[in-house]
C-alpha cells in the first residue's frame, strides 16, 4: 500500500446526509473481478444523465472543482453494503481524504485498507468548511486543504486548524504503508496456538 | 471465580481474542467465513499475488447469490460479466479447496439463508462475510459483522480480524406484537426510531419479552436488518428457540447436547452493563411502509407520508425533500393510497419459509392486481423445496406472481430482475436506497404478508384488517 503521510489537494463539497455506497458505486459495476479501474464509475447515477453525458447540477462536476482530492460530506457518509468498491472507486478517482461528521463503520474501515484518510470532524466544523469552500468558489477559486497525519491536524490557507484523532494502529499502517495482512502473520504462532486451544471449540 | 458479570458481545469476544499486539489492534479468532460472488475475487486474487493460501478452508464456506438470474437454471447465464464473475468464484474455491454451494447444488441460496439453515453459523461464534447483513446470524447468538474485501482477504489468509471491540446497544423490546405486526414491522418501527447511524459502532443486543417470543426466523429477519440502524451486528442470546432449530440441521454438533450446554453459557451475566440501553413497546408497534430512500425514512401504514420541511434536523430536513422528489410523492399523501407497479418477495430478510407461508395464507384465493407485477424469490433451494412440498408455489403461481429460483434477484438487481426507472415496488427486502432495485425505481420496504396484500389490491393495504381466504 502507498503510504499517507501528508496530502494538501482541492477540496469538493457533497452537502448531502446518508450518501450510501450503492450511489457511490451502483450495482451494475460490481461484477468486475479487478480492484482498480471503478473510479469512472463514481457516483454514477448522479454524474451522469440518461444520455452518458456529464450532469452539470452534479456537484462535483463543476469546473472549480476539477481535479478535487479532499471529498467534503455530510453524516453518515458511507453507509449501507459492505461493498469495498466504494473507496475503490473513490481512490481511483482521485480522493485521497474523506472529511465527514461521521461515516458508517465498514466504510470507515475499508478507507484505511485503501490508504485513504477518512477524517471525522465536529458538525460545526464540517459546517465551517463548507462555508469557505462555497466563499472561496463563488470567486472563481477552487478551495484547499492541507492534511498532515503525523500530527493529525486539517488547515487551510485562512486559519482553519483543526485537530482529529485516528487509531494509532490505523495511522501507522497508513504512514508506513503497512500490509495488515503480514503484520497480522507475524503473529501466526498464537495463532496456531489458539486453534490448538480450540481444537475442539462449542459445537465442533 | 467471581468476576464482573458480562454480556453476551463481552463473552464472545472475550473467547476469541488470540492477542493483542502492543500498540495495535485486537487480533478476532474468526470462526466461519461466508463468502459470495462479489465481494471475493479480488480477495483471492490478493493471496494469489502474495503466494499465501487459505489458513482455514474448513472454517470457509462459499456460494454464489447475489449476481446469478433466478430464471432456468438449466440455461447458461447471459450476461458475459456476471458469468465471469461466478465462474472466478467457482474457480477460486477449487485453487483453494473452500466448500461450494455452487448453481445447481441442492443447498445454494443466499448466504444469509443457507448459513442458519444448513446449521453453520452457531452460538457463540464469531463469524463475517463481505456483505453487510451478516449481522443475519447473530439471531443464533453469534457475533457476526459484514466486512471488506481487504478484510476477506485477511480472514482468508489468517482466520482472524484486526478489530477494536465495538460497545454494545441494548435494545429493549417489552410487552407483544399485535396479530399482523411481523418481525418485518418491529425492526422497520426500531430503526425509524433509532435512525440510519443510531447504532454506528454499537452492536446491539435485542432483548426482552417481545423478543424471547419470536421464532428463529423471525430473530434473523430482525438482526439482518441491524445495519440498517449503523451497527455492524445485532445478535440474540440463543435459547430453547436457537437449540430446537439447529438440531439435526446438516453441520451441526454431533454432540449435540454438549454443544447445548457450552452455548447455555453465553447470554449474559444478571446485571451486565451495556454502553447503552433503548427500551420500546412491542404494542406500539404496527405495519410499517417505508416513503423515503433510507430504511429509517418509515411510517405507520395508518399514517400518511410526512412533510419534510417540517422536519427540525436540517440534514433530514434535506435528505426527506430529496427523498420524497426521488419518490414521487408528496406530503400529506394517505400510505394505502400509494399505487404500486411491482411486489418483490424475497431476500435475506425475508425468504424464509415462514416468510413465504406467511405471504401465501394472504394471497391464497386472490389474483394479483392488473396494474401489478408481482413476483417471489425463495431464499434458497431448500425453502424452494419444502415451499412445493407445502404446495405454496401453486397458491403463488395460481395468483399470478411468479415462481423463481433462489438468489438475491431484485434485493440489488445486480441480475436481470430489475425496476424500470420510475416503477413503484412494494419489497420484502431491506434497502430503499435510490436505484436499488434499478436506476430510478422506488422502492417501499414492508413485510411479506403487506407485500402480498399490496399486489392483490395494487396499493398498500392494512394487513390487519386482511380477509383470509
Ligand atoms: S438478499 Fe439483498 S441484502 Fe441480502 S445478501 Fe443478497 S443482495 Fe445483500
Amino acid at each position: 500500500m502507498q503510504p499517507f503521510v501528508s496530502h494538501t489537494g482541492i477540496v469538493s463539497p457533497l452537502d448531502r446526509a446518508n450518501v450510501d455506497t450503492d450511489q457511490i458505486i451502483p450495482k451494475q459495476f460490481l461484477k468486475r473481478i479487478e480492484r482498480t479501474g471503478f473510479g469512472q464509475f463514481l457516483f454514477f447515477d448522479w454524474r451522469f444523465l440518461a444520455d452518458g453525458t456529464l450532469n452539470p447540477e452534479f456537484e462535483l462536476n463543476r469546473p472549480v472543482v476539477n481535479g478535487a482530492s479532499v471529498l467534503l460530506a455530510r453524516r453518515n457518509f458511507g453507509c449501507g453494503s459492505s461493498r469495498e468498491h466504494a473507496p475503490w472507486a473513490l481512490a481511483d478517482y482521485g480522493f485521497k481524504v474523506v472529511i465527514a461528521p461521521t461515516f458508517a463503520d465498514i466504510f470507515f474501515n475499508n478507507c484505511f485498507q485503501n490508504g485513504m484518510l477518512p477524517i471525522r470532524l465536529a458538525e460545526e466544523d464540517v459546517d465551517e468548511l463548507f462555508r469557505r469552500a462555497r466563499t472561496a468558489e463563488a470567486s472563481g477559486q477552487p478551495y484547499r486543504l492541507r492534511v498532515d497525519l503525523p500530527a493529525c491536524v486539517v488547515t487551510d490557507d485562512a486559519g482553519f486548524s483543526r485537530s482529529f484523532s485516528v487509531d494509532p494502529f490505523r495511522k501507522r499502517c497508513l504512514l508506513e504503508g503497512l500490509d495488515d495482512i503480514g503484520l497480522s502473520l507475524q503473529h501466526v504462532d498464537k495463532i496456531a496456538a489458539w486453534e490448538a486451544d480450540h481444537a475442539v471449540p462449542a459445537g465442533a | 471465580m467471581s468476576s464482573t458479570p458480562r454480556t453476551l458481545l463481552d463473552k464472545i469476544w472475550d473467547a476469541h481474542v488470540v492477542c493483542t499486539p502492543s500498540g495495535e489492534l485486537p487480533i478476532l479468532y474468526i470462526d466461519r467465513h461466508l463468502v459470495h460472488e462479489v465481494t471475493s475475487a479480488q480477495a483471492f486474487e490478493g493471496l494469489r499475488l502474495a503466494g499465501r493460501r487459505v489458513r482455514r478452508p474448513e472454517k470457509t464456506f462459499a456460494t454464489p447469490d447475489h449476481n446469478i438470474p433466478t430464471t432456468d437454471r438449466r440455461l447458461p447465464i447471459a450476461d458475459p460479466i456476471s458469468k465471469q464473475q461466478i465462474d472466478t468464484l467457482r474457480n477460486n474455491c477449487r485453487e483453494f479447496g473452500v466448500r461450494l454451494f455452487d448453481l445447481g447444488d441442492a443447498d445454494q441460496g443466499i448466504v444469509h439463508v443457507i448459513g442458519p439453515e444448513l446449521g453453520i453459523t452457531q452460538p457463540g461464534m464469531t463469524i463475517v462475510c463481505g456483505d453487510s447483513h451478516t449481522a443475519t446470524h447473530g439471531a443464533m447468538g453469534a457475533l457476526a459483522f459484514g466486512i471488506g474485501t481487504s478484510e476477506v482477504e485477511h480472514v482468508l489468509a489468517t482466520q482472524t480480524l484486526r478489530q477494536a471491540k465495538p460497545k454494545s446497544l441494548e435494545l429493549r423490546v417489552e410487552g407483544e406484537l399485535h396479530a399482523g405486526v411481523t418481525a418485518k414491522d418491529l425492526v422497520l418501527y426500531l430503526i425509524g426510531r433509532l435512525s440510519t447511524e443510531g447504532g454506528t459502532g454499537h452492536v446491539i443486543e435485542y432483548t426482552g419479552p417481545c423478543i424471547r417470543r419470536l421464532g428463529m426466523e423471525e430473530r434473523m429477519t430482525v438482526c439482518n436488518m441491524s445495519i440498517e440502524a449503523g451497527a455492524r451486528a445485532g445478535m440474540i442470546a440463543p435459547d430453547q428457540v436457537t437449540f430446537d432449530y439447529l438440531r439435526g440441521r446438516d453441520y451441526a454438533p454431533r454432540d449435540f447436547d454438549r454443544a447445548v450446554a457450552e452455548w447455555e453459557r453465553f447470554p449474559g451475566d444478571p446485571g451486565a452493563v451495556f454502553d447503552r440501553v433503548e427500551i420500546f413497546q412491542g404494542g406500539d408497534v404496527v405495519p410499517q411502509v417505508t416513503w423515503g430512500t433510507n430504511p429509517a425514512q418509515v411510517v405507520g401504514i395508518d399514517a400518511t407520508v410526512p412533510d419534510p420541511t417540517a422536519f427540525r434536523d436540517p440534514n433530514e430536513r434535506d435528505s426527506g425533500s430529496r427523498a420524497l422528489d426521488y419518490m414521487g410523492l408528496a406530503g400529506g399523501t394517505k400510505i394505502v393510497d400509494i399505487p404500486l407497479d411491482r411486489v418483490f418477495i424475497g431476500s435475506c430478510t425475508n425468504s424464509r419459509i415462514e416468510d413465504l407461508r406467511a405471504a401465501a395464507n394472504v394471497v391464497r384465493g386472490y389474483r394479483v392486481a392488473p396494474t401489478v407485477h408481482a413476483m417471489v424469490v425463495p431464499g434458497s433451494g431448500r425453502v424452494k423445496r419444502q415451499a412445493e412440498q407445502e404446495g405454496l408455489d401453486r397458491v403463488f403461481r395460481d395468483a399470478g406472481f411468479e415462481w423463481r429460483e433462489a438468489g438475491c434477484s431484485m434485493c440489488l438487481g445486480m441480475n436481470p430482475d430489475t425496476l424500470e426507472p420510475g416503477q413503484r415496488c412494494a419489497s420484502t427486502s431491506n434497502r430503499n436506497f435510490e436505484g436499488r432495485q434499478g436506476k430510478g425505481g422506488r422502492t417501499h420496504l414492508v413485510s411479506p404478508a403487506m407485500a402480498a396484500a399490496a399486489a392483490v389490491t395494487g396499493h398498500f393495504t392494512d394487513i390487519r384488517h386482511w380477509l383470509y381466504r
